[in-house]
């Protein structure tokens, strides 16, 4: 396997060079360790393709948007205002990110703030790729698997993305089957709005549990996601349900790196 | 002496005469007090939705249009539940079109005539059918959604907020419906059996469909009970329908009129999005302006401090104000919301209805004691607990459902901004994410030195 190929933006200015794109790690991209993997399987595919990307590395920070959800709407706009200032020193143009919450900050809240790029999440960046001819996906390895798609919120109520991730999954030539509740009626994993970082308030049930019971009424293969914080909530809801030797919880971006054997 | 008039007819015509002048009187009364005491409750629910902070939604005009057109007046977001989504078009279709014969009612009111639209002949007997029509149709749906609150006792319509007044009044409205439709066919029918008798004033003006199954019941019943019938409905549905509509100031059937004000101003940038407070922006560009000086006196702001997120329902915008007086209670947000599925203490109504509730409060002690008003309550804590606004997982599953496009996430959020932004009352957990964002750019305890290891590891 060889070494994944990614320069930072300080990198690339020292050179003298300006990437197409930025990839925008976020915190659980770039600290939590199964999110890291998903990190790496989405560089894989950026170097296959041979996308001229960068990423910011230790000049990157939250976006805020945990911050802004609790209700700290100061420290959010201070997390803003740096981002911002940093984004557009680099002359920043176009954002991809395997966050669907920085993907909604950054395109939605910066702007107003000061911060105006092209953002795109991930399942829409692969997609475009595909569109355009430079990504083939040979879907051998997932041919006769079920597989579903948990939509995270902010990808898909949020900002009304919800067929790019179907469409990838379909390129893998597996068997897409929906949950009872999807798409604009999909059920939340438990994570938004600061919930990751805290317990839940008093309740009868986790609701990781109850979207995880609902996907595994299907009986899939595979429950996909798109999402760093889903992919924790969903993948401790299977353990929990003691099914993680028959499904297995994937992002998009593992998914297509698979296909490709990278 | 008594066999003439002094106009020459006959005894019984000048007591239609005579009942048709002071009836009309009569109506016009009741129709000035109904309308008066209406425009008086609508002043004030208008001034009360004018307590809300500034807010401009007049942007992007076409577009609000035609969201008001497919989402108001076409219903898209209501048929999402097929059944009772089909009902309620039903009641709604309903409404509209019955509408026109109470505005020939109310023309029959005050000018003393009998069915004056009868003029239009062919079109006016097709009319009347099309009105049969739909009262039976609204009758049947109001009966099934009557059933379905206190026979099926579907979910949603329970739930703590759901307490004996907003379940009373779902079933009033309901009741009132049924009543008010039963006497409009009873009223028809009396009028078949009359012009099946040949009685005067009351000639063929239409085929009568629906109400023409009643006259069997009717057969054996004299002229002048037969009048008596038809009038003491005529009169009981217009009078009831003057009740309801001062009724609906009071009541959660209010979302007829405001649905569609409320559609037009919904929020139309992504779901996701939330507005970024303009009091904070101004600090924090500030801190970032490096020609700021930082021992300047601070400039005099203008007007009021402003609070920092919402305490109580004057913090609130006056959007969010109309979303609680045009909620209709129907739990839809409830019922897909994530924390109140899994038992949590949050439901998206309850905001919605406490809002409503603490607003009219507020009006209420405005009234009485003039602007300056306060009763050391709020909308924080006394009507929504800190647990409820902790639940919220921001999915949007409850502003996705809305079908008159309320945003009760906005309201959480605002008041959770209060909680934490004033009282800095945040639970553990969150102080130390904050503290980790502010020390380290990330809710976890890693050094921003570390933020590119991934690409080294395997």
């Amino acid at each position: 396997m060889s070494e994944l190929k990614v320069s930072t933006m300080a990198e690339m200015m020292a050179s003298g060079q300006q990437p197409d794109v930025l990839f925008w790690v976020g915190c659980a991209g770039s600290f939590d360790d199964r999110a890291k993997k998903i990190t790496r399987a989405f560089v894989k595919i950026l170097n296959n393709v041979g996308i001229n990307f960068a990423v910011l590395g230790t000049e990157e920070s939250c976006t805020g948007d945990p911050a802004k959800r609790a209700g700290n709407e100061f420290l959010f706009q201070m997390q803003a205002m740096g981002n911002i200032q940093v984004l557009n020193a680099y002359e920043v143009k176009s954002i991809v990110t395997t966050c669907p919450h920085c993907f909604n900050t950054l395109k939605n809240e910066y702007p107003e703030l000061g911060g105006n790029y092209e953002v795109k999440h991930h399942s829409q960046f692969l997609q475009e790729l595909i569109n355009e001819g430079k990504l083939t996906i040979e879907g051998g390895v997932f041919k006769g698997k079920k597989i579903t798609f948990h939509d995270p919120c902010y990808l898909g109520r949020a900002n009304d993305v919800y067929e790019a991730p179907r469409n990838l999954i379909e390129k893998l030539d597996a068997e897409l089957v929906e949950m009872n509740r999807c798409k604009s009626n999909g059920l939340c994993c438990g994570a938004g709005g600061a919930q990751m970082f805290k317990e839940a308030e008093k309740g009868n049930k986790e609701i990781n549990i109850e979207r995880t019971e609902e996907a595994l009424e299907i009986q899939p293969n595979i429950i996909a996601t798109g999402c760093p914080f889903c992919m924790t909530m969903m993948t401790d809801g299977v353990k929990l349900k003691e099914k993680s030797t028959e499904v297995q919880v994937f992002d998009l971006a593992e998914l297509i790196a698979q296909a490709k054997d990278l | 002496m008594l066999g003439k008039s002094p106009f020459g007819g006959f005894r019984g015509l000048i007591t239609i005469n005579l009942y048709m002048e002071i009836s009309s009187i009569i109506f016009i009364v009741l129709l000035i007090v109904a309308g008066g005491l209406f425009a008086k409750n609508l002043k004030t629910i208008i001034r009360n939705i004018k307590l809300g902070k500034d807010l401009d939604r007049n942007d992007r005009k076409n577009e609000r249009f035609s969201l008001m057109a497919r989402v108001a007046l076409g219903q898209s977001k209501i048929i999402v539940r097929p059944f009772a989504g089909f009902l309620h078009i039903v009641v709604y279709v309903g409404f509209i079109i019955i509408n026109i014969e109470v505005l020939e009612i109310v023309l029959d009111g005050m000018l003393g005539t009998h069915r004056l639209f009868s003029f239009l002949g062919g079109f006016y007997h097709f009319l009347i059918a099309a009105f049969e029509g739909l009262a039976l149709l609204v009758l049947v749906a109001c009966v099934i959604f009557l059933a379905r609150r206190n026979i099926l006792r579907i979910k949603r319509f329970f739930g703590k907020e759901m307490t004996t007044w907003p379940k009373t009044d779902a079933n009033l409205i309901l009741i009132t419906e049924i009543l008010l439709m039963s006497a409009f066919l009873i009223m028809n029918a009396a009028d078949a059996q009359l012009q099946v008798l040949g009685s005067e004033h009351y000639t063929n003006v239409g085929s009568f469909p629906i109400s023409r199954q009643l006259m069997g019941a009717f057969a054996g019943m004299s002229e002048s009970s037969l009048i008596l019938l038809e009038r003491g409905t005529w009169w009981f549905h217009i009078v009831g329908i003057f009740a309801f509509l001062n009724y609906l100031p009071y009541s959660k059937h209010f979302h007829i009129l405001l649905a569609f004000p409320n559609v037009f101003y919904s929020k139309l940038t992504p779901k996701g999005q939330l507005d970024n407070l303009a009091a904070v922006k101004k600090e924090v560009e500030m801190m970032f302006d490096p020609s700021a000086d930082p021992y300047a006196a601070p400039t005099e702001p203008e007007g009021e401090p402003q609070r920092f997120g919402a305490k109580d329902v004057t913090d609130l915008t006056w959007k969010q104000l109309m979303d609680a007086y045009t909620c209709t209670e129907c739990g839809r947000c409830t019922d897909v919301c994530p924390a109140n599925i899994t038992g949590k203490a949050l439901s998206p109504r309850k905001i919605m209805m406490d809002t409503r509730d603490r607003l009219e409060e507020v009006g209420k002690g405005i009234d009485k004691n003039g602007n300056g008003f306060t009763d050391n309550k709020a909308l924080l804590r006394d009507y929504i607990s800190e647990e409820e606004l902790l639940a919220c997982t921001s999915c949007n599953a409850c502003v996705q459902a809305c079908p008159v496009n309320n945003d009760p996430l906005s309201i959480i959020i605002d008041l959770r901004r209060f909680l934490i932004m004033e009282e800095s009352k945040a639970p553990a957990e969150w102080t130390g994410i904050f503290t980790n964002i502010e020390n380290n750019g990330a809710p976890w305890q890693f050094a921003q030195a570390d933020r590119l290891n991934w690409k080294n590891e395997k």
